[in-house]
């Protein structure tokens, strides 16, 4: 090979390399190891994390434990959908092309958006996505209004782009465990883009958009909604209730856990923002000889195009999630994701109650819910779910992270895998658990007077 | 060569892929056919209505498709086959890095312990998790030569997105405030593009006859207002720009930040290093260097690297390691109070799928296997260019910039169209029908008719010399009779779509029925 | 279906390959043969409103294709008196008849002496050979 290039040595490949910048020591890394050694290293990587397996998971905050359908791994694991690129080559990019068109239509049925692309990171980044087209759309405008019951990571997410949008971002707060309407009207003033509203809240609580899309139209601004995709098997679609972007985290469509990613963000709109649309968009069109294809339509929107008047930044999106979650949406069916969300709710209805009736447990607010709900420890939340770890229950996610006001708030979340049995359990876990903190409280209290006694 | 595709006759008839119309799974939908069933409901059912404002329900379910699981099976089975794939055959992407994907990944990944564990999950419970990005980050940091690492960003534009607001948050911290940022006329799209979300404006700086920056334009318009000059290096012609060094030292002594996009990391892993060339911010692509599959766009990973000064503005939350009290192992945790950092970039600790993935597959190469990739990378190119020189594209296609390329390569189509009167898409069309994925097409913009080549590592030679030979032959194709390219591809599930069409009257979903 | 290449002489020319037909006060606007066959075909125009003012050598609107976006530059400075709505329906006109039916804008000139520094169609013919 070397002789047909025309050099001696490797090494004159690598000449234009200055000798001053030239790495002269190896890499200080370990040697490379056989297939065998690096399964054998990830492996008890692997079996130092408590995973869902051993703790059954009522944790949720926008990933959540649903189960994932045999063929959804059976189909990404194929290597015409695993190892391609994005589809610049249509002619031979038919099957991803053709699945960004079935997710995009799966995404505008369950938000009641018409247009909807193929995919963003995540759910938090798409808020953000959300404000930079809400920044376009309406010229000059600075002023982003988000309810404090968005994810706190959209929150902060939302805040950090802002810096680089050069917008200000107001919070509205929440009353009885929804946004609090009054507060969200007077934060909306004439330079506001967009007002973001989350349904179900972080706090569970399901949102009236309607009112609050009514709100934001009322100044001209936007109204966007982060929306979980499995509720909006039973909740009125954003798009039927004046939302004119909706976005939301689109993992607990048919993605694992998986730490928290891999998964994808979804972002629908109304006709009128089409073009101003981030991401990929696969289109219909037809060949040379009048086969019906897909394509990516509307690329002059996108980087590789448009370059610093794009749309967005975005290149790679999350294809393969994608279309875990379309393959999902499928397997669901028409009828099946319907009963999912019924089942959910009907899980959750009593998994609050019987919970709530816990020694020590009460709700955090009596809004309605879907299948997260929030709940008040009598006992510090961080050792009751030291103790419910121990056993084998990962009981909920503790609010007090970052909500200074709900120091004592529990989240807990409701998946179909969640059983009757399991709540059951968990409401035992909990009682004991509670119980047991508060003993340990009482001794330490005594301990601690009996030491003063000591000193004095 | 085997099996060359014989030029079109009128007596060709469609490909089986062909004469199967394209129907998407609503299509296949029957009223009442379903795949999955729930879980019996085991607790006491109430109204919905009850439970919900009657207002806030939905009336009219998502019409999602009616399909069994075996039709699902086979709708996505035989989509799949509508693509041309990495597993199938060669894809010599320019800028791209269609390495092999190695299965052993997907096998890690998949492990409970990774796959099945929450995000949320206690960080003392999730040590495994925590232990493996930090190991992760020790290595980038290692082969970038830039000591703090942040895997949060999800992607490329996603870690670009992060270094700029790094850079803005650096910049504000000294009380200044800068308007611009320098890209090179050669640059991917994702970096102006980035510039502008990150709130600032876009100056061009031009590429000298060399292909590297053009140093004269750079010291014209470097000033006290430029917060970043983004670079990569490689560049995207496939040239290393030997200048680096004085580049850096103009940028920073003017106070700006000196940014690397990380894909073209293919050339240098274990050879040269960002950090060592004055670079204070660089994003690494893992679905590129790093082997993770591209899943037909993505997901990927962008994590970044810094220096130093830049360290204290990382996003949020970040891996820190504490050393074990007695002796006993050390611990790993989320920290998140950073009062300078930028923030959060996504929802919790990023796309650590990837991670296990990359981390699995630099486990596996090490030192040496990370420094062998590189150097097969920059051989197979080289030694793809020159096949391809040695024949008619060396005289149709020559290269752009007549340097020893690195990893990638331009060739410039200007000759091809001006002599044969076909163009570089027609060229790309018509490699299709011989089994390759093209190359880059009509980028870096800086040259005419641009093709760029990026083998990667994992093509044998036998390989290469099968690219080679096809674009030759299409060449001869193109002067006996450049209409076998223009109709050309002729053996692809679907030929030339109309792309026109569909932009101008976008049908981007199902019509309902 | 795009044109036949021609530069008509009864039109003045901007360097960056936009055409003024000019009557009295007014001029209609449009991009040159050499501008629609390097776009391609046309997929997308949004007209400027009526109204809006536009400044010689600087861009007032964008034409869009398959793969690029051009700003379109207006020759004159002037008022925006009338846009070609039908191009939002058809905007391949644009290519089919760039000089005729494909015309963009409509604008009341403010300064009808800034003719003087536009080309004529041999010197714009001869900018496109260089």
């Amino acid at each position: 090979m070397l002789e047909e290039i025309g050099v001696e040595s490797v090494e004159e490949l690598f000449a234009a390399i200055p000798a001053d910048l030239r790495l002269d020591r190896p890499l200080e890394l370990p040697d490379g190891i056989s297939e065998t050694e690096c399964f054998d290293d990830l492996a008890s990587l692997a079996e130092r994390n408590a995973d869902a397996d051993a703790e059954t998971c009522f944790l949720g905050a926008g990933i959540y434990d649903h189960y994932v359908p045999a063929i959804v791994d059976a189909i990404t694991q194929r290597s015409e959908f695993l190892t391609p690129y994005t589809p610049y080559q249509p002619e031979v990019s038919q099957g991803g092309l053709q699945v960004m068109f079935e997710f995009q239509t799966a995404i505008s049925e369950l938000t009641g958006l018409p247009v909807a692309n193929a995919s963003l990171y995540e759910g938090p980044s798409s808020v953000a996505s959300a404000a930079y087209l809400a920044l376009g759309a309406t010229k000059g405008r600075k002023r982003l209004v988000v309810s404090r019951g968005l994810h706190p990571h959209s929150r902060e997410t939302l805040r950090t782009y802002a810096r680089g949008f050069g917008a200000e971002v107001v919070e509205a707060g929440l009353e009885g465990g929804l946004t609090d309407r009054d507060a969200l009207a007077e934060a909306i003033d004439e330079d506001t883009a967009a007002v973001f509203v989350q349904s179900p809240n972080f706090l569970g609580g399901v949102e009236d958009l309607e009112a609050l899309a009514a709100a934001a139209h009322e100044r001209g601004a936007l109204a966007v909604a982060s929306v979980d995709p499995i509720s909006l098997a039973v909740l009125r679609p954003p798009g039927e209730c004046g939302i004119d972007v909706a976005v939301g985290e689109g993992q607990p469509l048919g993605n694992r856990l998986d730490y928290g990613g891999p998964s994808f963000g979804f972002f629908a709109a109304t006709e009128e923002h089409l073009r101003r649309m981030p991401g990929r968009i696969a289109g219909e069109a037809t060949d040379a000889d009048g086969r019906r294809g897909f394509v990516l339509a509307l690329q002059t929107r996108e980087q590789h195009i448009r370059r610093e008047k794009a749309t967005h930044n975005i290149c790679t999106s999350q294809a393969l999630n994608a279309l875990a979650g379309v393959i999902y949406l499928s397997w669901l069916g028409r009828r099946g994701f319907v009963e999912l969300g019924e089942l959910l709710a009907q899980r959750t209805a009593y998994a609050r109650d019987r919970l709530a009736a816990v020694a020590g447990v009460e709700v955090l607010h009596d809004a309605p819910v879907f299948r997260e709900f929030g709940l008040r420890l009598a006992e510090p939340v961080p050792a009751v779910l030291d103790r419910c770890a121990g056993e084998g229950l990962a009981a909920g996610y503790w609010l007090g992270r970052e909500y200074a006001e709900y120091q004592d708030g529990l989240l807990v979340a409701i998946t179909e895998r969640r059983s009757k049995d399991d709540i059951d359990r968990l409401a035992d876990a909990l009682e004991r658990a509670i119980t047991e903190a508060h003993r340990a409280q009482a001794r330490d209290t005594r301990k601690n007077a009996s030491q003063a006694g000591v000193e004095a | 060569m085997s099996n060359p595709p014989s030029p079109p006759t009128a007596a060709d008839v469609p490909t089986p892929q062909q004469r199967e119309p394209a129907v998407t799974i609503y299509e296949r939908s029957v009223e009442g056919r379903r795949a999955a069933t729930m879980p019996p409901l085991d607790v006491p059912v109430r109204e919905l209505a009850d439970l919900i404002p009657p207002r806030l329900l939905r009336e009219t379910p998502a019409a999602l498709p009616e399909v069994s699981e075996p039709e699902i099976v086979r709708h996505y089975s035989r989509l799949s086959r509508r693509n041309f794939d990495l597993d199938t055959g060669p894809y010599p992407l320019g800028s791209c890095t269609m390495k092999h994907n190695p299965r052993l990944n997907e096998r890690v990944a998949a492990l409970p312990g990774h796959a099945r564990l929450h995000p949320a999950q206690d960080p003392k419970r999730a040590q495994g998790a925590l232990e493996l990005m930090w190991r992760l980050e020790r290595a980038l940091a290692e082969i970038t030569g830039l000591a703090n690492v942040s895997l949060q960003p999800s992607a490329g534009s996603h870690g670009e997105l992060a270094g700029l607001l790094l850079t803005r948050a650096y910049h504000g911290d000294r009380g200044e405030q800068r308007s611009k940022v320098l890209t090179p006329d050669t640059s991917h799209g994702t970096n102006p593009a980035t510039v502008t979300m990150a709130g600032y404006e876009v100056v061009k700086v031009a590429t000298d006859v060399r292909g590297g920056v053009d140093l004269d334009d750079l010291r014209a318009k470097l000033n006290e207002d430029i917060a970043s000059l983004m670079l990569t290096n490689p560049n995207t012609l496939g040239l290393f720009d030997e200048n680096i060094a004085e580049i850096a030292a103009l940028v920073h002594g003017k106070g700006g930040t000196l940014y690397y996009d990380g894909a073209n990391l293919n050339a240098i892993m274990g050879r040269s290093r960002p950090g060592d060339m004055g670079f204070d911010i660089c994003h690494l692509n893992l679905h590129k260097s790093f082997s993770q599959p591209h899943g037909g766009g993505g997901p990927g990973a962008g994590p970044i690297a810094v220096s130093d000064r830049i360290a204290p503005y990382l996003p949020v939350p970040r891996v820190v390691r504490r050393e074990g009290e007695n002796g006993s192992t050390p611990r790993f945790e989320l920290d998140h109070e950073a009062p300078e950092s930028i923030g959060r970039l996504r929802g919790f600790q990023g796309n650590f799928g990837v991670f296990v993935r990359s981390y699995a597959y630099i486990r596996s190469l090490g030192a040496d296997g990370l420094r062998d990739a590189s150097e097969t990378a920059v051989l197979n190119a080289n030694y793809l260019l020159a096949r391809l020189r040695a024949g008619s594209a060396g005289r149709l296609l020559p290269v752009a910039f007549d340097r020893l390329p690195m990893h990638e390569f331009v060739l410039s189509g200007a000759p091809a169209k001006r002599e044969l009167r076909v163009k570089t898409l027609d060229i790309a069309k018509r490699l299709l029908d011989y089994g390759f994925h093209p190359p880059t097409i009509y980028f870096p913009l800086l040259v005419d008719e641009a093709l760029m080549f990026e083998p990667t590592e994992t093509e044998t030679r036998e390989s290469l010399d099968q690219l080679a030979d096809a674009v030759e032959a299409i060449l001869a194709e193109a002067e006996r009779d450049p209409a076998i390219l223009h109709e050309a591809p002729y053996t692809t599930p679907v030929r030339r779509l109309d792309e026109a069409a569909a932009s101008r009257r976008p049908v981007v979903r199902q019509r309902r029925a | 279906m795009a044109a036949e290449e021609s530069y008509p002489e009864d039109l003045k020319y901007h360097p960056e390959h936009d055409w003024a037909r000019i009557e009295g006060d007014t001029a209609t606007f449009g991009i040159t043969w050499y501008a629609q066959d390097a776009l391609g075909e046309v997929v997308f125009y949004e007209p400027p409103e009526a109204g809006a003012t536009v400044a010689k050598d600087q861009p007032y609107t964008e034409v869009e294709s398959v793969k690029a976006v051009s700003d379109v530059y207006a020759p004159l400075s002037g008022e925006v008196v009338e846009v070609n709505e039908g191009l939002a329906e058809r905007p391949e006109t644009i290519n089919e008849d760039p000089y005729g039916e494909g015309w963009l804008a409509k604008v009341k000139l403010s300064d009808p002496s800034e003719a003087d520094d536009l080309l004529d169609a041999g010197a714009y013919r001869e900018l496109l050979s260089d």
